[in-house]
């Protein structure tokens, strides 16, 4: 008996070791991610790097031999119309999708379902982005007339295609916690079908749902294969979504093989990368204080 | 005595299962009806049929004809508009996530009333009604989710008289209430019985005795015998399995 228990007590704390251990190990990752792409830019960003120029200005000539300027504006317009472009499709398809397969579907069309949301999911990068390049460059060329398919349209939709998936999975949990309860005691008061999605489901299920569409923009702003390929890969500042652009992430792909090592131009690319840490950091706080605001409401 | 519900031969059936047995009674207007019967008898059943929630359970199948008012509520198309006419109290209480206010002016609103005036006069009468305006009037606007058990409760009454139903059901409501909300509760039924029916669950036998007009018993699906509460709580029902259970003999 004592012996059964000293074992237990023993298990007991080595899991609870282990445990511990990942837990740590998680924020060590985190914090060690952040350290070397730090440590990497870090000469040039304290030293020759003028922050304000690289924050204001549209020219990004990292290779020029007379004058190099080092200017992320136009990159960071284009991440920033192509996410917002692929978030203003993703979301509103995404959710409705998520709706219709929580509350509208029957149990073998929602498997079905399922099934095509998590293939999609699970298509790679590098497809889409074959996709963006062959299928729908040819189509946006036939249906705007354009010189060119490879744009921040081209981008947008790719990119809500990838973010889809997820706002439907991470969406439809969201409201299969919603307890049943509540849609008894509404239906039971006489509201349509309608009038409980939106006056019960979608406020009983809105930090999930927030979190989907989150979940989404850091798909989007973090992919880097599909959009370099779907994009055009021109540094411009776009006006309007038949431009080609390209993205922070894109550069940094495609540009960290070219830069010699610890040259200034290989420092401003780690650079970007804290940028865009920084980026998905405000994103992630923003969402979490809007969560926490609603909680305490 | 004017009929508000005519019930015959109920039978519904969850798969293999028959929860009703072929069941026939009325429920008159402006009664307290008690319904009685031990655990799994069939009892939230019988309210599911009708106001026709029982259609979101898969597998269940219903037969027989129930009318309100002479209509068969089958043949109603829009059952939006027959779920408004019916109160629901479920055991536990379900305080929708929204506002206390929201919570009570949820029906009012998605049948369509949009006056605030209107609204605001509703929502104090249904909280008066349900004996628990005096502690919530302050604070309207937090959520109903925070009340207590008891309160929530008294909510969903609220809730359940702010379509301003001819019927309103109640599901064995005083589970997660103490007892002298339930006594208050039960003042409030009282004083709704000249404007609405009752049908009152539940577990609680002195409840339907103190409360109730007549008391039907159910068993296993089947009705074991309804009559007026002189007669089921006397020392000659007409079954003696009621007198049994009334008196707490068996079940
Ligand atoms: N959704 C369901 N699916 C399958 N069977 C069900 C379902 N709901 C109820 N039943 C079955 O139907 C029978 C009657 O259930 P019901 O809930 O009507 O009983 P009740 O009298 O309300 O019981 P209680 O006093 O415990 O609330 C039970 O045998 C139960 O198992
Ligand atoms: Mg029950």
């Amino acid at each position: 008996m004592i012996n059964r228990s000293r074992l237990e007590s023993v298990t007991e704390r080595i899991i609870e070791g282990i445990i511990r251990f990942c837990g740590f190990s998680a924020i060590l990752f985190v914090f060690g991610i952040f350290f070397f792409v730090f440590r990497e830019g870090s000469g040039f960003l304290f030293s020759g790097l003028d922050i304000g120029q690289f924050l204001t200005s549209p020219e990004w000539f990292p290779t020029s031999v007379s004058n190099k300027r080092y200017g992320v504006l136009a990159l960071l317009a284009g991440t920033a119309s192509v996410t917002a472009l692929s978030m203003a499709i993703a979301v509103p398809f995404g959710l409705g999708a998520a709706i219709f397969v929580s509350e509208f579907c029957g149990p073998k069309l929602k498997e079905t379902f399922k099934i095509v949301i998590e293939l999609l999911a699970a298509i790679p990068s590098v497809v889409w982005g074959f996709i963006g390049l062959t299928v729908m460059n040819g189509v946006i060329i036939d249906l705007f007339d354009a010189p060119i398919g490879l744009t921040v349209l081209n981008g947008g939709i790719i990119l809500a295609l990838m973010s889809v998936p997820i706002i439907v999975s991470i969406g439809e949990d969201a409201l299969k916690a919603v307890p049943d309860s509540y849609r008894e005691a509404a239906e039971a008061l006489g509201a349509t079908r309608w009038q409980v999605i939106y006056r019960v489901l979608l406020p009983a299920g809105k930090n999930g749902l927030l979190a989907a569409v989150l979940l989404g923009i850091g798909r989007a702003v973090g992919e880097t294969m599909a959009v370099l390929m779907a994009t055009g890969h021109s540094v411009q500042f776009p006006s309007n979504i038949l431009d080609s652009v390209r993205t922070l992430t894109a550069t940094i792909a495609a540009e960290l093989g070219e830069a010699p090592v610890g040259s200034d131009h290989y420092q401003v690319l780690f650079i970007i990368g804290i940028l865009l840490f920084t980026i998905t950091f405000i994103v992630n706080l923003a969402s979490d204080l809007v969560v926490k605001g609603i909680r305490n409401k | 005595m004017a009929k508000k519900i005519e019930i015959s031969n109920l039978r519904v059936r969850y798969g293999q299962k028959e929860a009703l047995k072929g069941v026939s009674f009325d429920v008159h207007k402006n009664e307290i009806l008690g319904v009685v019967g031990p655990a799994q008898s069939g009892k939230t059943t019988l309210l599911k049929v009708i106001n026709r929630t029982i259609e979101f359970i898969p597998g269940a199948r219903v037969e027989g004809t129930v009318t309100i008012d002479g209509d068969n509520i089958q043949s109603i198309k829009n059952v939006n508009e027959l779920r408004r006419k019916i109160g629901m109290v479920f055991p536990l209480p379900v305080g929708l996530p929204l506002s206390i206010y929201d919570n009570v002016a949820f029906a009012p609103r998605a049948a369509g009333l949009r006056d605030k005036s209107k609204l605001d006069e509703l929502v104090e009468r249904c909280l008066i009604q349900s004996a628990l305006w005096d502690e919530v009037k302050d604070r309207l606007d937090s959520l109903g989710t925070k009340l207590s058990g008891g309160q929530q409760q008294r909510l969903t009454i609220a809730r359940a008289l702010s379509h301003q139903p001819e019927i309103l059901c109640l599901d064995e409501f005083s589970i997660a209430v103490d007892p002298v909300t339930t006594m208050r509760i039960e003042d409030v039924l009282k004083e709704l019985r000249s404007e609405v029916t009752i049908i009152l669950v539940t577990n609680l036998v002195q409840q339907a005795r103190r409360l109730c007009n007549r008391t039907a018993f159910i068993l296993n699906g089947d009705l074991i015998e309804i009559d007026s509460n002189e007669v089921m709580f006397s020392d000659n029902p007409a079954q003696k399995m009621t007198y049994d259970y009334v008196h707490g003999n068996f079940g």
